[in-house]
């Protein structure tokens, strides 16, 4: 059970359209197609050591429309991304896709876990994911490779123009 | 000889610098010339999380600074690896997407139009340089040593993107193994994912995917796991001593790139090859190559 399934649901949380919304969305399209058969929790490597993690149960509780709950879920920030559930699922859904898609939303209503958002940040300031320190980048040298490729931020922020979350980390710095 | 503009990523340059050494120097023992990327940004699949948008942008720049060289991509990680190509797809197949992507490229003075293939070191190995070339390479057939291999995930996955290997029964990398002479084994859930990204989300549930790959190695009596991505190799060489300490448990399993032991197969240094920056000691693999048989 997620954290999200203590409380009991009460009619007022379904939201009738929002299955409709996330298929409309790039990965998200054959949402509906999900007939529950577990594929993919009985193959997904996290699901096998988290007690939280249920991919599965994203997926209904998306078709369902219980938005609220799902875009809070802690465990949505679980998926490793391993894509084994998009490939595996008779169905064809892009399990892993249909859970972007969710942090997405997510993301963009104020939840995201502290490790993406400096991986962003990094990447605004830097063009690299991980800040990286001077030191590795003047031991290159005596490891006798050549100098590091510089990111061209200015390029990178022109071309990242109007990405709402990313106008959002840059304005304040956070997210 | 073939010709790739090097896509290096984050994680090399951050702290898996003993895989970039490595391949350099096979690559050039085996004629392939490398190109640096006049300018860098992340491939975008960090941001895939917080921003489907951004990722595709990202991705989409280098894409184009690829096709402004006029040369395909060859990269280490087949995270870079797995969402260029994945990228360069979506966006040729989706007129209407490339179209709102190349306005933002647009900005910054870019153009995608599809035209530039990325491979991952290993397809650039099987396909442009080819294994009768690596096996012609060998001059130290390393039939002494019994390896595993971990494939990771997104070399191979989601098929639909990726078409390379079969990801319920990849053969690539074990075919690249025993071209060094080295015996491959096999061992349970071999294909699955290493779990490093859910670390920052969750580091036990994290830590306990790479505990179970690794005792599942060591169960084989493989002496060494051998890798193809800088994440997974975190995983099990960087993570390894956190993850006994964690579990109480001693694997003591050192982990090398695959580079590392086609270098050694032909005849480069533990030292050319970067040995000395791995964490768990490699030293007994060394020795038993300069032992022999």
């Amino acid at each position: 059970m997620t954290e999200a399934c203590k409380e009991p649901i009460r009619a007022h949380d379904f939201d009738p359209k929002f299955k409709y919304e996330i298929s409309k969305m790039h990965g998200g399209e054959k949402l509906l197609q999900c007939y529950q058969c577990g594929t993919c929790t009985s193959d997904c490597p996290v699901a096998r050591f988290s007690d939280t993690y249920r991919p599965r149960q994203i997926i209904r509780m998306t078709q369902l429309g219980l938005k609220e709950r799902v875009l809070k879920s802690d465990t949505l920030w679980l998926c490793a991304a391993c894509f084994t559930c998009t490939d595996r699922c008779p169905q064809g859904v892009e399990v892993a896709s249909v859970i972007r898609v969710l942090r997405n939303l997510a993301a963009e209503a104020g939840t995201v876990p502290l490790v993406f958002k400096e991986q962003a940040l990094s990447i605004l300031e830097s063009g690299y994911a991980y800040r990286i320190p001077d030191l590795r980048v003047k031991k290159r040298e005596t490891l006798g490779l050549p100098s590091l490729p510089k990111g061209n931020v200015e390029s990178l922020k022109k071309s990242l123009k109007g990405v709402k979350l990313l106008d959002l980390i840059e304005a304040k710095g956070e997210m | 000889m073939s010709k790739f503009l090097l896509f290096l990523g984050c994680a090399i340059p951050y702290r898996v610098s003993a895989y970039e050494v490595s391949a350099r120097k096979v690559l050039a023992k085996l004629g392939v010339e490398l190109v640096e990327m006049p300018e860098f940004n992340c491939c975008g699949l960090p941001l895939d999380p917080v921003s489907h948008e951004a990722m595709l942008i990202l991705a989409a720049r280098n894409l184009a600074i690829a096709e402004r060289q006029g040369l395909g991509i060859l990269t280490l990680c087949p995270g870079c690896a797995g969402t260029l190509k994945k990228v360069n797809k979506i966006l040729k197949q989706d007129k209407a997407l490339r179209e709102q992507i190349n306005t933002h490229l647009k900005e910054a003075g870019l153009e995608l139009k599809g035209s530039v293939e990325t491979k991952h070191l290993m397809q650039a190995l099987m396909e442009d340089v080819g294994l009768e070339k690596i096996k012609s390479m060998v001059v130290k057939p390393l039939t002494m040593l019994k390896v595993a291999e971990h494939n990771g995930c997104h070399i191979v996955r989601p098929k639909e993107y990726i078409g390379f290997d079969d990801p319920e029964d990849p053969k690539t990398l074990k075919t690249l193994i025993e071209a060094t002479g080295a015996v491959c084994l096999d061992y349970m859930d071999e294909t699955e994912c290493c779990g490093a990204p859910s670390v920052g989300v969750n580091d036990k549930v994290a830590l306990q995917l790479a505990r179970n790959k690794l005792s599942h190695v060591k169960m084989v009596d493989a002496q060494a796991l051998i890798t193809i991505c800088p994440f997974c190799h975190i995983m099990y060489d960087t993570n390894e001593v956190r993850i006994e300490k964690m579990f109480n448990e001693v694997y003591g399993i050192p982990v090398l790139h695959y580079p590392q032991l086609l270098g050694l197969a032909m005849g480069l240094s533990p030292d050319e090859l970067a040995f000395n920056e791995l964490r768990v000691d490699a030293s007994s693999i060394v020795k038993k190559v300069n032992e022999g048989a």
